[in-house]
């Protein structure tokens, strides 16, 4: 399930070149996020517009009709409709309040610098998408009186067309996105990871007698990357989980057996000698790696 | 003991961690500070060290790559620069010169590169209003299927005298009048915006829309003119008329440049002349909806309040020229230094492209040596998978 997992994501990843020629990945946008996003913005702009109506009939009181300040707020509804994305991912280098709260955010797909333009084409095509089939579709009676089913019918079909394209192609793309060449990407979470062997170091030097597992050259020579990272993963989880100690156990047993490892391990120092097994394969492997080999996994020479 | 001190100090990739890490840490603050508080919260020492930090951390990336193991490192690196790439990368923020460069040059160069779309727009926008006017001269009946009941009160039906009276009706400038130009702008952008927006359709939608626009145009003119009103018409058309119109073509014109670049993208692929084209429409579209603004403002109050046809007259005449001039010659001489970098680009990039497509022949014949893939080789040929 994992392993599914993992080629679900992997489908979602694209990568990107830098300015510099150093490749680096992004993992695209889930629909749903994108959806939350929108619908978060939408709300923002709907609270913004009421506020803005009630604050300025409150200062106007009964001469609203008919004065200037309805005049600005036409106008003010109208830039906050159509400019309120195109406003924030320029000023907010590709994200709006709704984006930054979901967590994802707007690139050029190419790598280079998500240029103003492509943050207007990609918005103003929000009309075709969003505003014109809605307009139909509720407001429909208003601006075609005698608007016979049919019409409703194709407004729906549209919405519905242009509302789900992102899920038609693999890239996630809106046709806002096509016409911009822009991608709507996750934000990467950045936490640095404890480095595990200069770690486990560390709390080794505090107990001297202590003496480490040591490892021939046979033994480090069954495994390969693959395994390596597997075991990192394991390693890596946090110790107060559950089910740490077991996992531990299991797979601890699992490799000596494998590797042959000869003499008995106390019950409590099973994590000790993975770290240390962690520690010899990774130095093993980086050197062997130094001089041009890298070796996959177990099964690759 | 001494041999956990020996794994940690053995090993490169834990070395080069302990170097770089601070390194990385401060990276990761200044990010994490930019995207709280805005790039503009930084000072101008922290500002200074960014792009230096990125180009420091990226080649760790780079290295912790081809040394380290570490694959949760190399993640944190990676998601690290991803971020700061995205500060670094992102859309640039001095706002007043972007407006300033925008009116200067990009908007009009955009336009007189969008010529030929321009031209397509107005024949087609013209053709809907000599039909319409040819049409409805020979039977007024027509003037209700093209103009409709739009125009409240000018009709076949409604007499010379009231037609006259409707084109000098004088108002005095008031909130409502405002009000008046405040929805005929944004009714009228978004008329324009979706005339763009369509050209995703292949462009049929914006063709109907243009034609429609000028039926309407051609019908109405047609009714006055069998009055023998066209001088009073044209004279309460055409000073914000000149400037709407013209923004209407523009974006009919965005429209067409958006279904040019999807049906016939030439030498490029589809999605390359689509994104190309997508950008130039929509600096075009946003140069329009604030054509629309002006024409707004002209057809809400100057119009209402003045009456004089000379008057109205030389005020088309001025709007008419003055859109001429800053189409036709604003920003010319930059047009022509963007022309020369681009062809300088142009050949810099055929001089990569060879020079790949040698190196890439080389190690297709390197590889195919039987001295064996390295991992040197290996990387080499993923390379030129990523090409």
């Amino acid at each position: 399930m994992l392993v599914q997992q993992r080629a679900e994501v992997a489908k979602l990843v694209r990568e990107i070149v830098t300015p510099e020629g150093v490749p680096i990945r992004f993992q695209l946008a889930r629909a749903g996020d994108r959806a939350g996003a929108f619908l978060l913005d939408m709300v923002i702009q709907i609270v913004v517009l009421i506020a803005v109506g009630w604050a300025l009939s409150l200062a106007a009181g009964a001469h609203l009709e008919g004065s200037w300040l309805t005049a600005v707020v036409v106008v003010l509804a109208f830039l906050l409709v159509n400019f309120y994305f195109a406003f924030f991912e320029v000023r907010w280098q590709g994200t709006t309040p709704g984006k930054r709260k979901v967590g994802i955010r707007v690139i050029d797909a190419r790598g280079g610098q998500l240029e103003t333009s492509a943050v207007l084409a990609r918005n103003l095509v929000r009309e075709l998408e969003v505003w014109m089939p809605l307009r139909l579709l509720l407001a429909g009676k208003v601006v075609w009186p005698a608007a016979p089913g049919w019409a409703v019918l194709v407004a729906g079909a549209w919405t519905f067309v242009f509302m789900l394209f992102p899920l038609f192609n693999k890239d996630r793309l809106r046709i806002g996105d096509l016409i911009a060449g822009t991608r709507v990407v996750m934000q990467p979470k950045v936490m640095m990871p404890p480095d595990l062997v200069a770690e486990h170091a560390e709390v080794a030097v505090h107990r001297p007698q202590v003496r480490a597992f040591t490892f021939t050259e046979k033994q480090l020579a069954v495994y390969g990357v693959y395994e390596l990272q597997i075991l990192e993963g394991v390693l890596r989880q946090t110790p107060d989980n559950a089910g740490y100690f077991e996992a531990i156990r299991t797979v601890s047993d699992k490799i000596r057996t494998k590797i042959r490892h000869e003499g008995h391990i106390p019950e409590h120092d099973h994590d000790r000698f993975l770290r240390d097994f962690y520690a010899a394969l990774r130095a093993h492997l980086e050197q062997k790696m130094l001089f041009g080999k890298r070796r996959e996994d177990k099964f690759s020479k | 003991m001494a041999v956990y001190r020996q794994q940690g100090r053995q090993m490169r990739s834990v070395e080069f961690r302990r170097e770089r890490e601070t390194t990385w840490k401060e990276l990761e603050a200044l990010i994490a500070e930019a995207d709280k508080r805005g790039l503009r919260s930084l000072t101008a020492e922290q500002l200074a060290r960014l792009p230096h930090l990125y180009r420091a951390t990226l080649s760790s990336l780079s290295v912790a790559r081809s040394i380290s193991l570490d694959r949760a490192l190399t993640e944190y690196l990676e998601s690290l620069v991803g971020r700061a790439y995205f500060v670094v990368y992102g859309t640039r923020q001095a706002l007043r010169k972007q407006l300033a460069d925008f009116f200067a040059w990009k908007l009009p160069s955009t336009i007189r590169r969008a010529k030929w779309h321009i031209l397509v727009a107005t024949i087609v926008m013209l053709a809907g209003a000599v039909a319409a006017f040819q049409l409805t001269l020979g039977d007024m009946d027509y003037y209700y299927a093209f103009v409709g009941d739009m125009a409240q009160g000018r009709s076949p039906a409604s007499s010379t005298a009231e037609l006259r009276g409707g084109l000098y009706d004088e108002g005095s400038v008031s909130g409502s009048l405002a009000t008046f130009a405040a929805s005929l702008f944004s009714h009228n952008s978004r008329i324009g915006i979706m005339a763009f927006a369509l050209g995703f359709v292949a462009g049929l939608p914006t063709l109907l829309l243009l034609f429609y626009n000028g039926l309407v145009l051609g019908g109405f003119a047609a009714l006055y003119h069998s009055r023998g009103l066209s001088v009073d018409l044209w004279g309460w058309l055409l000073p914000h008329g000149v400037t709407e119109l013209l923004a209407v073509i523009l974006c009919g014109a965005a429209g067409f440049l958006l279904a040019h670049g999807l049906v016939f993208p030439g030498a490029s692929t589809r999605m390359d002349a689509l994104r190309e084209r997508g950008k130039h429409a929509a600096v075009i579209v946003i140069g329009a909806v604030m054509m629309l603004f002006v024409a707004g403002l002209i057809e809400g109050i100057f119009r209402q309040t003045v009456t004089s046809v000379p008057v109205r007259y030389t005020v088309a005449g001025t709007t008419a020229a003055w859109w001429i001039f800053y189409f036709g010659y604003v920003g010319r001489r930059r047009d022509t230094r963007a022309a020369v970098a681009r062809e300088e680009d142009a050949a810099d990039a055929e001089v990569i492209e060879a020079q790949l497509t040698a190196s890439a022949a080389a190690a297709k014949s390197m590889s195919m040596s039987p001295a064996g893939a390295s991992m040197s080789m290996r990387a080499m040929r993923s390379q030129r998978g990523r090409k």
